[in-house]
């Protein structure tokens, strides 16, 4: 059992799962933290960023300055943005069967695995997981393509130039492998491979392998899986919550018995109270706006989003902000709102039970419905005629590089009277705002991340009881911003096998049995005997036959009957086919009761000669010696045939058979 | 009268040695109520596991006979003790009618298995249903409001395709059914044993939903529902066409059509068609939709959208299907209004309720119609009508003439033969057993599933048993040493293999001899034979050996034959010294010797041996 890493990112992970003939791999994850290093795209021409001045270097060179911009010390690459990819080379990835996806932010890395390696295996994942998954890669994409960029850098990209450049850029790893976003129809072939797959659905992969999806509480369909064949029990947990909000909660019982527990996405905040941060969202929002001042939330369009928005609802009348318009600007923001509410099954039980009602799941709808919030494709068009300020924005791309955020982080940023309250804890909220600086708005960071922090994996790591935890390097050890937080790692019994992008890792496990089926004619032939007390054995001797992994015991066929023909008069001439093996003895022989058997059978000379370690027992006139030992009996005898199988016979009556 | 259960009986005997409890069979048994449309309650026995499928109501009765007559199961202690769990496959209540009575009145506290369309459907047609029973017909001795909630709690949901693990043993899984919002087939398993409960199933796609879909999961039984069990329909776009023909003909010439339906099924299906073909015709005749239960239903069908067909769900963003622009909610004042109009109103087989007062009203003019779009079970009105009776009696002795014209348009979502067929063939069932249909039909499709599966069609009688039996193989753990010694040389070919299966605790494995010795903590016996084999040669003692080597090696071409320095052969394991002969220097004595597992190939060499060397040619 192998594990291959292809992302260093722990909660965007991507690694390859070799089990049992089958090559499986949990999760692709996109690392866009490289997007940080690339200069926002404007929707609309921004003489600010259009004016920054062009990198010179120490040696006072000029050549990259069409490539690369500075703004406020920071130094910035002006061309599309581009994602760090998975590792493509440390194996074959056209030889990978199966994708298990645990949830939508895990996922977008697909249409690079899918369309560019030979990849032609299946990809398994939830429905609400696909269809929002969809959406994020549709904004995504949308917000890319709908600015094009006439210029590609990529000098900048030469080793020896990437050398000479100022931090970050100096440091960033595999600039060779990032690329471009993907397209369209490239996403929809990609998706086009998805199977479709409820919680706690048994899949058979080849007869092999048994993998099965468990809800991980963290979003709409988001799910660890299990990995078993019939001895051996390997989870992948990735992005699990605990926090009662709205997906179906957590299946931790599942996940007991594990040989090896694959531990992904922990929180990226671990100090940080998700209630607390909610609660610091709301009043940032609240003061921003009584002082007249808009508010912009930089935010995926799913997930988190519904959560906010549901806490607004029950806090917008009391905090008194009841005619303040509520905007959520997106390519698939209606999608994303109408997709939310039909997936009564993946929800928790009480807004499942609202369903029965029949009421939505979710308080967005009466949101929309008394004009309260109002959603919009993009800043074009219908927004800009609706469009009232002061007022609260959520619209993505939570890097601030892409997306209408731009737009707001453009004309908003000068004033201090409005607020910028970062609640994705992907990006670090001051490389998102460097190449906006100087900023006169206010910025809020209050990140939302409701995935499992270290106490919650202690105590379900003492409740699961995995033989063994595999998890990133980064959690090994404390942040390194707070080394003397022991308390911000896994610590457990024996300690966690961790793993680095590009590693290999050998996961100890020990497998020593294999199902298979005796067919019940064969079964109805055995003949059991009790050997001790409650344990019986039979001697099987049968067909073995291996199809689809599947291994089936079936009768020996009949031996063929001797040939009566008196051609083949002389059987025994013939060589024995194959060696019909005989079982193994066990036993010892009683040297008295053995002596009267054989007088018993006519042998009336037999003589008893003790010796150290046992008898040599004689049969003076047939010049046949016996000897016998605690574990070994030998007859030595002349080629007297007939005679030699009556003694063997003889023998044989007091030893057991295996 | 049919008798109130419909009992299958799946029990496992174990058989007399050899093996205990390798050889289980597994007789299944079906008794009750099969040949019969009217309601659905079926028994499994599998494996020791007890498991009611579906809980109906016959809606052709006003008295006792209307719900199963449990007795079968409570002469014998308590249905709980009795019923590891109960699985409803769909909200009709000829499938569902007798749950809160079953659980409330005659007690039931174990498990209640449904869909979560299915769990949020069923309570709203059963309070409605008691409404129609108890306020509108003043029985009592009925279940109540709160039976109906206490009954909700003891549901637990489920999702399609999850495995759902009832107990250590039993497990549960859902397929689509495609019968109406939220229908399932059901697998039920215990160990290698395994029937599929199909409830009712469609196996076309309609308008608003998908087509039923199983995997190849083999079960030891099929279950399949048989009300078309003869029917081919014609194509679905045929019957549409006829459908809004009628209704079109019926509005144009002035009259009413009362369409009597289910508030939430064929209904929905039927509104898609209309709502469409109105707009396209530009029509202005009203079409209304009765019982408030409309836009609650049409709700239903919104949340749960991803029950429905690919189509809709795909562009329910854009356009929710169920939300109708021509169809509006009805009321009971509407009915006496002049001019044409099209009603759909509930329930949908004309024996109670607001369909049945619409049709009182309209049932004596010629110009009416009403459209029967599915099923009707004996006893109602519907099933009248549409056996050709003109004269009803009603209550109190009143005679109802009907005049309007009748028409039956098969829009139910059942599968025909052909899909029942189509089901098997998916399935690939070991035995298929037929209920839910009529005894004439079902005779004729037991004789096509047997033609052409080869495979056993039972059609029990209600509280009839029937015993299936089965014959599972025995899973057993086999250590991988044992295995990797068998396949390594080339896993595809069938090959002997010879192990020790140890049996322990109900645990099963099979392990090489010498892994069964040890394990056991035996030591091995070793039985070892020499015989002394005479052979004239003068030779030097070297050189018969060499004869004797040279002429096993051309014998035992498969063998390996060795010639040791130290002057012996092997053959194999079995080891051949040569002495001279104390006495006679022209014989030569070979001492084979070999242990009891080379028994055959010993004793064949010393029959070889014994019958002297060739002539050496040299």
């Amino acid at each position: 059992m192998k594990l291959y890493c292809l992302s260093g990112h722990p909660t965007l992970p991507c690694n390859v799962l070799k089990f049992k003939s089958t090559t499986i791999m949990l999760d692709c994850g996109l690392d866009m933290t490289s997007t940080l290093n690339f200069l926002p795209l404007p929707l609309v021409q921004s003489p600010r960023l259009s004016k920054l001045p062009g990198l010179v270097l120490k040696d006072g060179s000029t050549f990259l300055d069409k490539e690369l911009k500075e703004c406020s010390g920071h130094v910035f690459v002006d061309s599309v943005p581009e994602f760090c990819l998975p590792e493509t080379e440390l194996l074959d990835l056209s030889t990978v069967d199966v994708i298990l996806i645990s949830n939508y932010h895990c996922m977008m890395a697909l249409p690079y695995i899918t369309e560019y390696t030979g990849f032609t295996g299946t990809v398994y994942a939830t429905e609400p997981t696909v269809q929002i998954g969809r959406l994020l890669m549709e904004e995504l994409v949308n917000s890319i393509e709908r600015v094009p960029k006439a210029q590609s850098a990529s000098m900048w990209k030469n080793k020896e130039v990437q050398r000479l450049l100022p931090a970050p850029l100096k440091d960033a790893v595999e600039v060779s492998m990032w690329r471009k976003c993907y397209t369209m129809p490239e996403v929809n072939a990609a998706l086009s491979k998805i199977q479709l797959v409820g919680y706690s659905q048994k899949i058979e992969l080849f007869g092999a392998v048994q993998v099965t999806p468990l809800s991980s509480g963290y979003a709409l369909g988001s799910s660890n899986w299990i990995i078993q064949s019939h001895y051996e029990k390997v989870s992948y947990v990735s992005g699990s919550s605990l926090l009662t909000t709205h997906p179906q909660p957590m299946d931790q019982a599942s996940l007991k018995n594990s040989d090896v527990l694959i531990l992904t996405g922990l929180t990226q905040i671990p100090t940080a109270n998700p209630d607390g941060m909610v609660g610091e969202f709301c009043s940032n929002l609240a003061m921003t706006v009584r002082n007249g001042g808009n508010v912009l939330v930089p935010c995926y369009p799913s997930g988190v989003i519904y959560d906010l928005l549901e806490c607004l609802y029950q806090y917008i009348d009391s905090a008194g902000l009841s005619n303040v318009p509520f905007y959520f600007i997106s390519p698939v923001a209606n999608s994303s709102l109408e997709f939310s509410q039909i997936f009564a099954e993946w929800l928790c039980h009480n807004k499942q039970t609202k369903v029965y009602l029949p009421e939505p799941p979710f308080p967005h709808a009466e949101l929309i419905q008394t004009n309260k919030l109002k959603h919009y494709p993009s800043i074009h068009g219908d927004f800009s005629n609706d469009f009232k300020q002061p007022c609260v924005i959520f619209t993505g791309h939570p890097s601030l590089r892409f997306g209408d955020v731009v737009h707001f982080m453009e004309l908003w940023g000068k004033s201090s009277l409005n607020t910028v309250i970062f609640t994705e804890p992907d990006f670090s909220y001051l490389d998102a705002l460097a190449p906006y600086q100087p900023l006169a708005m206010k910025c809020v960071y209050c990140p939302i991340d409701t995935r499992l922090n270290f106490i919650q994996v202690s105590k379900l790591l003492k409740e699961v009881q995995p033989l063994h935890v595999v998890c990133p390097e980064q959690y090994t050890q404390p942040p390194p911003s707070q080394s003397h937080r022991t308390d911000l790692m896994i610590d457990c019994q024996p300690p966690p096998m961790s793993y680095r992008r590009a590693e290999v890792l050998t996961l100890p496990y020990k497998r020593r049995y294999e199902k298979i089926e005796i067919m019940p004619e064969l079964a109805d032939s055995l003949v059991p005997l009790e050997i001790k007390p409650g344990i019986s054995l039979a001697t099987v001797s049968a067909m073995l036959h291996t199809k689809d992994n599947k291994h089936v015991l079936q009768l020996p066929p009949k031996p063929p009957q001797p040939p009566t023909s008196k051609k083949r008069k002389r059987v025994s001439d013939d060589v024995p086919e194959c060696k019909p093996l005989k079982p193994l003895l066990s036993g010892s022989i009683p040297v008295d009761q053995f002596v009267q058997t054989l007088e018993k059978h006519g042998f009336s000379d037999v003589k008893v000669e003790d010796t150290a370690k046992g008898h040599i027992v004689l049969l003076q006139e047939a010049e046949t010696l016996i000897q016998i030992e605690e574990d070994s009996t030998h007859i030595i005898c002349d080629n007297d045939e007939p005679l030699r199988v009556k003694l063997r016979d003889l023998v044989l009556k007091f030893l057991q058979k295996f | 009268m049919p008798l109130a259960l419909l009992v299958i009986c799946l029990t496992f005997t174990t058989s007399s040695p050899p093996g205990p409890a390798l050889t289980a069979r597994v007789p299944a048994s079906l008794g009750g109520a099969g040949q019969d449309v009217g309601r659905s309650c079926i028994l499994v026995s599998i494996a020791g596991k007890n498991v009611m499928l579906d809980c109906g109501m016959h809606m052709g009765y006003n008295d006792d006979r209307r719900f199963p007559d449990f007795s079968y199961i409570t002469q014998n202690g308590r249905l709980t003790d009795f019923l590891d769990c109960v699985i409803i496959s769909h909200f009709h209540l000829d499938h569902c009618g007798a749950l809160p009575y079953f659980s409330e009145m005659v007690g039931y506290d174990g498990p209640i298995y449904m869909t979560h369309p299915t769990k949020a459907i069923c309570p709203i047609l059963l309070e409605d249903y008691r409404k129609i029973t108890v306020d509108k017909k003043g029985e009592t001795n009925f279940f109540t409001s709160q039976m109906i909630k206490d009954c909700m709690k003891k549901v637990v949901a489920v999702h399609l395709h999850q495995t759902v693990q009832v107990d250590e043993e039993l497990e549960i899984k859902a397929y689509y059914a495609g019968h109406v919002l939220g229908a399932a087939m059901f697998q039920i398993k215990v160990g290698c044993e395994s029937v599929v409960y199909t409830g009712d199933y469609n196996m076309t796609p309609d308008r608003h939903l998908g087509a039923a879909w199983i995997d190849k999961c083999r079960p030891d039984l099929l279950i399949t529902e048989s009300t078309y069990a003869t029917t081919i329909r014609d194509s679905k776009r045929c019957r549409e066409r006829d459908f809004l023909k009628k209704v079109h003909e019926t509005v144009e010439r002035g009259g009413k059509v009362l369409i009597p339906v289910f508030a939430l099924g064929r209904a929905q299906e039927l509104c898609i068609l209309l709502e469409t073909f109105w707009e396209r015709m530009n029509l202005k005749a009203p079409i209304y939709f009765s019982t408030g239960l409309t836009e609650k239903a049409n709700h239903y069908y919104k949340l749960f959208i991803t029950w429905t067909n690919q189509k809709i769900r795909k562009t329910f963003v854009q356009r929710n299907m169920f939300e109708f622009k021509h169809i509006k909610a009805f009321d009971r004042a509407f009915a006496d209004n002049p001019g044409p109009m099209v009603v759909f109103a509930t329930p949908g087989m004309l024996h109670a309720g607001q369909s049945l007062q619409i049709f009182r009203k309209w049932a004596g003019n010629e110009k009416n119609m009403v459209i029967m779009p599915g099923y009707c079970v004996q006893g109602t009105v519907g099933h009248k009508i549409l056996s050709g009776q003109r004269k009803l009696e009603m209550e109190g002795r009143q005679i109802l003439e009907v005049k309007m014209q009748v028409e039956y348009m098969s829009f139910s979502a059942h599968a025909d033969a052909k899909g029942i067929m189509q089901l098997i063939r998916q399935a690939e069932p070991r035995n298929v057993l037929l209920v839910h249909g009529e005894a004439k039909k079902m005779e004729f499709l037991k004789q096509k599933i047997e033609q052409e599966f080869h495979v056993n069609c039972y059609m029990p009688a209600n509280g009839e048993t029937t015993t299936i039996f089965t014959n599972p193989s025995i899973p057993v753990d086999i250590s991988l040493g044992l295995l990797k010694r068998e396949t390594a040389i080339d896993a595809k070919k069938p090959k002997l293999m010879h192990g020790t299966l140890i049996m322990k605790d109900n645990s099963f494995r099979l392990v090489s001899p010498e892994q069964a010795l040890k394990e056991l903590g035996l030591a091995e016996h070793q039985l070892r034979f020499t015989c002394r084999v005479h052979i004239q040669d003068p030779r030097k003692e070297h050189e018969t050996v060499l004869r004797v080597y040279n002429h096993l090696k051309g014998v035992l071409k498969d063998y390996s034959v060795q010639h040791l320095p130290d002057g012996s052969i092997t053959v194999e394991s079995i080891l051949i010294q040569a002495t001279a002969h104390l006495e006679d220097q022209g014989t030569k004595v070979l001492l084979v010797s070999w242990t009891y597992q080379d028994e055959e190939l010993g004793s064949y060499l010393t029959s070889l041996l014994k019958k002297g060397l060739p002539q050496s040619t040299s």
